[in-house]
């Protein structure tokens, strides 16, 4: 715990021997192409594929017609909306699948895509969600039977009357209208598959870009249970992920029509999507419009909050979030500050837009959470000319209120906001900053520092409050060591990048004083590994990582039976150190955790079950709660609006750190996946529903150059119910930069009358605002 | 119509037909099964794919294999010599500058030709020198580490530390 051990996982990495799915290769495998529809609404009138069919090497085009006669045209979505796999009649958005053709070679594939024609009759589409409500809006869902309207589901959660008494009372309000934009997760690794069906067998192998292998073995035998592949007759390997950030949780159409196909044609079919089909069709995430409320006292007390949200899921509900949470931990937008006064509503809408919305590495939408009371936090300052430092100061709950329950029914577990922040302030030198800022100000010239104090919910969770499609969010460990030592570890999460071959192996070894270079880490297959949910909202360490510890403790609690067998003594005259038991008073009486090992195969005491194997699935008793506090330094050139970010400090809080250059690893990724969406990343839509930078030349991930140095630094606040005190990560730094971005550039601004700019921030933004304001 | 095309992948000789259209990425991966040369996008940007072309570092998406023909390609798997990872291989483990892996071979080969030209870049010029090679994990801010580092080693310096800056 706590060193900076060098990955395991890296040597395949650096010397291209990593194995990812576009890498698997099996003998007489055929290769997919997906045909899209170029319109957001549309009636399909004829789909030809005589041409297609006509090209060297192509042997199969697959419609929604055929896959409707073996009822595999439609399958569910994790939020238990439904989507179509293969239209028979309409399509419901841009670059949706069409039809699929099927080739002995990649070349050939393409060649049958752009053979087959489809006549369509566009239809004129409902793209901005508000209007998507109007009375005379189209009713997109006609699948749907009875239904009338486009919306899909209301969720409030707050007290109302309490909240709009505090409201109507309070000295100050403030209210902002903002939109957290449509945003695609963009990992470097595209979504794909190659589906094996064995007809021999009646066994299908699909290896996946899947971050929740034995979930997507379960959602398969769901939807083709029917057609005889059940569950055992199925196995997922993840292999080697390119990056996820909940962009790999979903079950794209792509991944069905691929095992369709396989099925029907007993061959392997890959599929691997572009970037271009990977940005448009894929899930999206967030797309939020939030109108956000406070109310104060003159002098700084947060009172209430209200929080009124409209999500747009494009055309089904396609997110992926514990099963009773359809705004995911939205309610964790009281943040960091103690009040108890809040109420939030969201109405989710159809429109003819991609499906979603995932996380882009977040927590089921707590960076929707965080930047809307990060932001209104500032504009309440802002309101009543206080420094938005000292009015958080005096907002925060106190490390002493810990355990702390929130006005939406979280109990945040620990915490010191206070001193991240206070931490943080020290770093750059605060007060310096603003000193240096009033100066500037008097000379016109415009420098903004923003903050963002944030409260994380991660972790997911308790079997009480969360599943998916009615699976518990447990994770699993399952340790096995060998005669001489050494050991393998399986999981039932999946690494993206987050480095679990270590991390894992270090934890195991800080519990049973095995070295971790000796424990082998496996996930991604689901026939060896044990059952879990996956790798997504930062909970791997948090569940899986729990998961280690407890199953390591089984061991060591074997160990200690059999180390007193050997050396003739009672188990409570025995003590634990790292890698060995040894008795009381006598030291040198010991056995180490090896001797022991090999005694649990050689000599294991009478009565005992042989072998040295646990397993646990961890049931979190609670959720971690994370926090950070992250400053940022802008300065801005009037005249052209450019942005320079000159300095972003992140004090991060995930409790006890297993491998700190991982963690900060983390950060720096993490925070970089914030001033992406904060000034850089929109998927855009015109009217007509095209999206108008659906490639990378013009979708902007953000490169080195782009990138700011940052400063990373952390508290440690252990979490009270984790077995090792550990909170997990990964998303912290997504979830907090935004609003200190957002933040610091109001802030520069701030002098001109603007209170509120919607991310990502441009440079066009800010001179059409400065220009508005006639401050050019 | 195949054509007949000679080239060299990491010191070895091949005599391939190929059809005129095939990019090199795809010679690479699919004809030669050298998959540590990776695809990310389709439009030239990310810079997965990117390898040595008779030393110089190029995206092998926007170049078709027939016009290597007669040249000499470096993919990942010709960086490490005998068993000797190359000093950018070891100053991205040491450094933590990778995280999924999938961007890593191409910033490899792009950071090769960097300190190839230039064994002592500033910050600025590492930052400018690989921007045309996205990667979504790490923020960049141990990927140049990782280049400072190998340049050290080449230029025979004393190695900056490998700790985490983070306290």
């Amino acid at each position: 715990m706590g060193h900076s051990l060098k990955r395991k996982e890296d040597a395949r990495f650096i010397q291209g021997k990593g194995r990812y799915v576009d890498d698997v290769k099996l003998p007489g495998m055929l290769y997919m192409d997906i045909v899209r529809s170029p319109y957001a609404y549309a009636k399909i009138k004829n789909i030809n594929i005589d041409e297609a069919m006509k090209v060297p090497g192509v042997v199969a085009v697959v419609t929604g017609r055929d896959l409707e006669k073996y009822n595999l045209h439609w399958m569910p979505t994790l939020m238990s909306d439904t989507q179509m796999v293969l239209p028979t009649d309409t399509v419901m958005y841009q670059a949706q699948e069409v039809a699929a053709v099927i080739a002995t070679s990649k070349y050939a594939a393409r060649d049958g895509r752009e053979a087959v024609r489809v006549e369509y009759e566009p239809m004129k589409p409902v793209i901005d969600p508000y209007k998507s409500l109007d009375p005379d809006a189209p009713v997109l869902r006609t699948d749907k039977e009875g239904k009338k309207d486009n919306h899909i589901w209301n969720w409030k959660v707050g007290d109302k009357q309490k909240t709009d008494d505090v409201f109507a009372k309070a000295e100050v309000v403030v209210k902002e209208q903002m939109h957290i934009p449509r945003i695609h997760v963009a990992s470097i690794e595209t979504c794909g598959c190659v589906a094996d069906y064995d007809k021999v067998n009646n066994h299908l192998t699909m290896y996946m870009t899947t971050q929740a292998p034995h979930a997507i073995r379960t959602v398969i035998a769901l939807v083709a249970g029917h057609v005889g592949l059940t569950e055992e007759k199925i196995r997922v390997i993840s292999p080697d992920i390119g990056g996820g950030f909940g962009g790999k949780v979903p079950v794209y159409p792509g991944y069905v029509i691929a095992i369709a196909v396989s099925f029907l044609v007993g061959k392997p079919v890959k599929w691997i999507e572009d970037r271009s089909e990977n940005l448009q069709a894929d899930s999206f995430a967030r797309d939020y419009h939030i109108t956000a409320e406070m109310a104060g006292t003159k002098d700084g007390k947060i009172l209430a909050t209200r929080f009124k949200v409209l999500a747009d899921h494009g055309y089904t509900d396609a997110s992926a979030n514990p099963s009773k949470f359809p705004t995911g931990m939205f309610s964790i937008a009281t943040g960091s500050y103690d009040y108890d006064a809040t109420y939030m509503e969201c109405d989710a809408v159809y429109t003819n837009k991609p499906p979603g919305g995932v996380a882009y590495r977040c927590s089921f939408r707590v960076t929707e959470a965080v930047h809307a009371i990060e932001r209104i936090t500032d504009r309440f300052a802002l309101e009543i000319g206080k420094d938005p430092a000292e009015l958080r100061l005096q907002n925060f709950i106190k490390k002493e209120d810990f355990p702390w329950k929130s006005p939406t029914g979280w109990i945040y577990d620990s915490g010191d906001y206070h001193k991240g922040l206070l931490k943080a302030m020290d770093t750059v030198d605060y007060h310096q900053l603003r000193a240096e800022q009033a100066e500037k100000r008097k000379r016109g010239e415009l420098m903004g520092i923003g903050l963002s104090t944030f409260t994380e919910v991660v972790g997911a969770g308790p079997s009480k409050d969360f599943d998916i499609l009615g699976i518990k969010m447990f994770d699993s460990a399952e340790i096995r060591v060998h005669p001489t030592g050494k050991a393998i570890a399986r999981f039932g999460t999946k690494s993206q990048g987050q480095g679990h071959e270590t991390t894992y192996a270090q934890i195991i070894a800080e519990e049973l004083g095995i070295p971790a270079e000796n424990i082998q880490i496996e996930e991604g297959d689901t026939d060896t590994a044990p059952y879990g949910l996956g790798t997504y909202a930062s909970r791997s360490t948090p569940t899986a990582g729990a998961a280690a510890a407890v199953a390591s403790r089984k061991l060591r609690d074997k160990a200690r039976k059999i180390a007193a067998y050997l050396l003739e003594v009672s188990e409570d005259d025995l003590e634990w150190e790292p890698g060995k038991f040894f008795v009381k008073g006598a030291p040198e009486k010991s056995k180490t955790i090896q001797e022991i090992v090999f005694a649990s195969y050689t000599n294991h005491p009478p009565g005992m079950e042989a072998g040295f194997e646990a397993t646990h699935y961890y049931d979190p008793p609670n959720l971690t709660f994370p926090s950070g506090a992250y400053i940022c330094v802008v300065d801005i050139d009037k005249e052209t609006g450019a942005i320079h970010v000159r300095r972003f400090v992140a004090i991060d809080d995930c409790g006890n750190i297993i491998n700190p250059m991982i963690v900060q690893g983390q950060v720096h990724g993490g925070l970089t996946q914030g001033i992406a969406p904060a000034m850089y990343e929109e998927l855009i839509y015109d009217e007509a529903g095209n999206i108008l930078n659906g490639t990378f030349m013009d979708y902007l991930v953000p490169t080195a150059v782009e990138s700011p140095k940052w400063e990373t630094g952390h508290t440690v606040t252990p979490s009270p119910h984790h077995p090792i005190g550990a909170k997990g990560v990964g998303e912290s730094p997504t979830v907090g930069a935004p609003p200190a971005i957002a933040n610091a550039i109001v802030d520069a601004l701030s002098p001109y009358g603007i209170t509120h700019l919607d991310i990502p921030i441009t440079p066009f933004k800010v001179w059409k605002a400065l220009k508005e304001k006639g401050a050019i | 119509m195949l054509k007949e095309i000679t080239i060299t992948v990491n010191g070895q000789q091949h005599t391939l037909e190929v059809e005129p259209r095939l990019l090199l990425v795809h010679m690479i991966r699919e004809v030669l099964n050298l998959t540590g040369t990776h695809i990310g996008c389709d439009t030239s940007s990310c810079g997965a794919c990117t390898i040595l072309l008779d030393g110089k570092s190029i995206k092998s998406c926007t170049v078709l294999a027939v016009q290597a023909n007669g040249k000499s390609i470096t993919t990942i798997e010709g960086v490490a010599q005998d068993n000797q990872l190359s000093p950018l291989q070891e100053g991205f483990k040491e450094n933590h500058g990778l995280h999924c892996g999938f961007c890593t071979p191409g910033m490899i080969l792009r950071a090769t030709e960097l300190l190839a030209q230039n064994p002592n870049p500033t910050e600025d010029e590492i930052r400018w020198g690989i921007a045309g090679n996205l990667c979504r994990c790490t923020g960049y801010n141990n990927i140049v580490k990782a280049i400072q580092y190998a340049g050290a080693k080449i230029r025979g310096e004393e190695l900056p530390s490998t700790e985490p800056e983070f306290v």
